[in-house]
């Protein structure tokens, strides 16, 4: 009983790094530019494509399926905010959801296209293997994706800790109007932060590749869980992304165990319900939105 | 010299309102059946788009949860008919109670921490999803398979608003122009102006004596209660509900298509977007089809509202009137200005 | 005669720094009292305590005897206290007739009652000919007697205005001075915030100097134009007439 539990913890800490990751890219991209990427899901949905591909045609290791994510991702980011999201930085929030919801159309609508409707599996090897270590035994995809995930969050953080680029992304969250008077160049600093936001949700995808299968329609779902993930860790915080996420995959996992597969799914809104009751702008968020 | 300041003395958007409408019967009454359908839910979602408008476009409150208040609709509708058989009506009544009480809820968790703007937005879907999840798994309201209504007479039935497809045409057109006549209404009663002013600043309302925490619940009421005044009639449409489809993100987002395209906080803006997106939409759906292309038509929805929030921010309504202004009908035309900078 | 208003001891603090610290005075109805101060004299902190949009950290607001320094402003502009912004702000798709409307609205749900009304601010501040313009047809010196109009129809006993007059050239504040006055003379109770020395001394029939967060004089124009502590204030030590 006791090591049904510990695995049933463990993997749900596993996946949580992941969707740590997935929100990390939503609340970069919130904390810097004050904008909801409600098409985050179909960001996510590219990188599980692309893992599919690159697993399947080249029969690559998902690390480097999710390198390739990384930068085909950032590169997508970054020109999608220069052509079009800036227009709309500035713009109320309903505006900005309905260009985003636009965008999450327009890319389910273009996978459908490429991919049709049908899931693929991508049916890695790594599903089958396991790593036993005493109590608890772990498959090795999700072992894999949760060990990147974590090193990137690291990575990330420390990027934007030391590194002279990551701090003036923090100065232009922090605020606005100084960054521009210190000089900061603005419409980088947003073009480099989407990008990165975008990544994140594109390795994300890639990682967990082997664990869903690569579907069009996926896209809402991972959206509304980045949603959760965040709001529950608070919009904008770096370590609010990394325990929702934590928080939003064990509680997925125990509820599995405990509840029905459609009270699996509802937990994380109850969760993030009772958490906007006690907390409404979540464990680290933001004062003024 | 006060009365040349009488606005509500102005006749001519009320007939040039009527005329519309008067071409609407005539479409009822001539057109051919997927017409009829099809224009059946345009003005469906005429309503429901203007349920959402009031909502935003006059009280300034964001929800992308909609789908919320119309499924409670439809479920009250649903359930109480084919479970036991009770008159619509008395499901619709039900519907506005529970959607409100739910919307007025949600308003006050979220309100009572002055906790706005993009926060309330995201628990209003957060709810919406909560709900469809949860009556995905109810067995008592069928779960996942869904409801089904008796199937359709041609016999009209007001009683059980039961009918042809003709029968429900009207409906919904007498719905949509209730919505359009009771916008205007509100808009020009000593709420319209009230929930304006807090719209365009919080403060500053408040500073003028609007109590904005419980008129920002009311406006959230009395749009989820009329959301599901559409729902339930949407539902009765349709024959049958599910989740999935009456409590979904799709559906929270059909709801404001037609307004962003027609026009926030307009009145006829909603009437125009629906007209515009939604057989768009059909026929984009059918082309894909045909083409056995799926996806072709979120590819044009997306296209489509992505240009018309960047090059008519205003939606198309404010636009028409513009270009005609010789005819001058009303518009409340919202242009929100850019966010400040040290937000 | 007793007092419309009265500040006991207040203060305000926002983290170590004090704003607004132990001041008291007192507004005699149907007289303009001007609160004067240099920049970060604590003037628009003390303004936004008295109007509800703050809490003080500690000490008393009296209005009528009844202390109101924890109503919300909604509630207070309710009991009779109208203010303006700094910032003026015009709500936009809204003509400048139904601007003036929307304070009516405290006090009634007749909508015609709150035109006639708004009808009645706007002619009072001398915008009545402009009723039916778009609020940002305006200039400056209309957005800012737009303000006043906007609170006028609350019907207050007080008006709190937030620097009225800054930013308009001497012809232009030379009118807001005329508004002021008549409004004055049919009864109200005014208490001005203003940078600008020489007009409230005008206008004004009492003046409170603010400097540091603290009162450091009060009372007629003419003293406290004379009072050397005020000079200091406003012109830096050293200086001496």
């Amino acid at each position: 009983m006791l090591s049904l539990w510990l695995n049933v913890l463990a993997s749900g800490v596993l996946l949580g790094l992941v969707y740590g990751l997935v929100a990390l890219g939503l609340t970069i991209i919130f904390g810097v530019m004050r904008v909801v990427n409600f098409a985050h899901g179909e960001m996510v949905v590219f990188g599980v494509y692309i893992g599919y591909w690159a697993v399947r045609l080249w029969d690559v290791p998902i690390i480097v399926a999710a390198a390739i994510a990384a930068v085909v991702m950032f590169v997508f980011g970054y020109l999608l905010e220069t052509l079009l999201v800036k227009r709309f930085v500035n713009r109320p929030h309903h505006y900005q959801f309905i260009v985003f919801i636009g965008l999450s159309l327009l890319f389910t609508g273009a996978l459908l296209v490429t991919f049709g409707p049908d899931p693929r599996p991508t049916a890695s090897q790594l599903s089958f293997h396991t790593v036993s270590l005493g109590f608890v035994t772990l498959d090795l995809a999700r072992l894999q994706a949760a060990a990147t995930a974590g090193l990137l969050i690291t990575l990330l953080g420390a990027y934007l800790k030391f590194s002279s680029f990551g701090r003036s992304l923090r100065a232009a969250a922090d605020n606005r109007l100084g960054g521009l008077v210190v000089g900061l160049n603005i419409p980088r600093v947003y073009a480099v932060t989407f990008g990165l936001g975008a990544a994140c949700a594109g390795v994300a995808g890639a990682l967990i590749s082997p664990l869903f299968d690569a579907q069009p329609y996926l896209a809402v779902d991972f959206t509304l869980l980045a949603f959760v993930t965040v709001i529950v860790g608070g919009l904008g915080s770096f370590s609010g992304a990394l325990l929702g996420g934590l928080l939003i995959g064990v509680a997925e996992a125990i509820a599995a165990l405990m509840f029905t597969p459609s009270m699996k799914t509802a937990l994380p809104y109850a969760l993030l319900i009772i958490i906007l009751i006690f907390r409404p702008r979540g464990f680290f968020g933001a004062k003024e939105i | 010299m006060q009365k040349r300041f009488e606005g509500s003395a102005d006749i001519r958007p009320w007939l040039a309102g009527a005329m519309v409408f008067v071409t609407l019967a005539l479409v009822g009454a001539l057109a051919n059946p997927y017409l009829i359908s099809l224009m059946t839910i345009v003005l469906l979602f005429t309503f429901l788009g203007q349920s959402w408008n009031l909502m935003l476009g006059i009280g300034g409150q964001l929800s992308i949860g909609h789908a919320l208040f119309v499924g409670l609709g439809a479920y009250s509708v649903a359930v109480l008919e084919v479970k036991y058989g009770i008159s619509p009506w008395i499901g619709l009544l039900l519907g506005m109670f529970l959607a409100g009480s739910v919307g007025a809820a949600l308003a006050w968790l979220s309100f009572r921490f002055e906790v706005r703007g993009i926060y309330f937005a995201l628990l209003t879907i957060a709810a919406a999803e909560f709900a469809r999840i949860m009556f995905s798994g109810w067995e008592f309201v069928g779960a996942m398979q869904g409801l089904f209504f008796p199937a359709p007479t041609n016999a009209i039935e007001f009683s059980m608003l039961r009918g042809d497809a003709r029968f429900y045409y009207f409906v919904a057109l007498a719905l949509a122009a209730l919505g359009i006549v009771g916008t205007e209404l509100i808009s020009r009663s000593y709420l319209g102006y009230v929930w304006r002013a807090m719209r365009d600043d919080e403060q500053a309302a408040r500073a003028l004596g609007v109590r904005t925490f419980r008129h920002k619940i009311l406006v959230i009421a009395i749009s989820a209660a009329t959301a599901a005044v559409g729902g339930g009639i949407l539902a009765l449409v349709q024959g049958s509900i599910f989740p999935d489809s009456i409590m979904g993100m799709g559906l929270s987002v059909d709801v404001l298509i037609g307004p962003v395209v027609g026009g926030l906080g307009t009145t006829f803006g909603p009437l125009v977007g629906s007209l515009a997106a939604i057989p768009l939409n059909h026929l984009m759906s059918a082309l894909g089809d045909s083409l056995r292309i799926p996806g072709l038509n979120n590819i044009a929805y997306g296209v489509v509202l992505v240009l018309v929030v960047w090059f008519l921010p205003d939606g198309i309504w404010p636009a028409m009137v513009r270009l005609c202004k010789a005819i001058q009908l009303p518009s409340r035309v919202w242009l929100p200005q850019p966010r400040k900078a040290e937000e | 005669m007793t007092a419309l208003l009265e500040v006991k001891n207040l203060s305000k603090s926002f983290g170590g720094l004090v704003a607004v610290n132990n001041v008291s005075f007192a507004l005699q109805a149907g007289r303009i009292t001007a609160l004067i101060g240099p920049n970060g004299a604590g003037k628009t902190t003390c303004f936004n305590l008295v109007a509800g949009a703050m809490q003080p950290t500690s000490g008393e607001v009296l209005f009528e005897g009844r202390p109101i320094e924890n109503t919300p402003p909604e509630l207070v502009c309710r009991m009779g206290i109208a203010r303006t912004f700094q910032i003026v702000r015009p709500m936009r798709d809204m003509s400048v007739l139904e601007n003036a409307m929307v304070g009516a609205f405290s006090w009634t749900r007749n909508v015609s009652e709150a035109r006639s009304t708004a009808y009645e601010s706007l002619e009072s501040v001398g915008l009545a000919g402009k009723a039916n313009a778009r609020t940002d047809q305006l200039t400056l010196p209309d957005r800012k007697m737009l303000e006043t109009a906007k609170a006028l129809s609350t019907r207050p006993k007080l008006l709190l205005l937030d620097e009225v007059m800054a930013g308009l050239r001497p012809t232009e504040a030379a009118s807001v001075v005329r508004v002021l006055q008549g409004l004055a003379e049919a009864g109200l109770t005014i208490l001005l915030v203003e940078h600008v020395m020489r007009i409230v001394m005008e206008v004004a029939s009492r003046v409170v100097v603010l400097h540091h967060g603290a009162r450091i004089a009060e009372g007629s124009p003419g003293e406290v134009a004379a009072d050397p502590r005020v000079l200091e204030s406003y012109l830096g030590t050293g200086f001496h007439a």
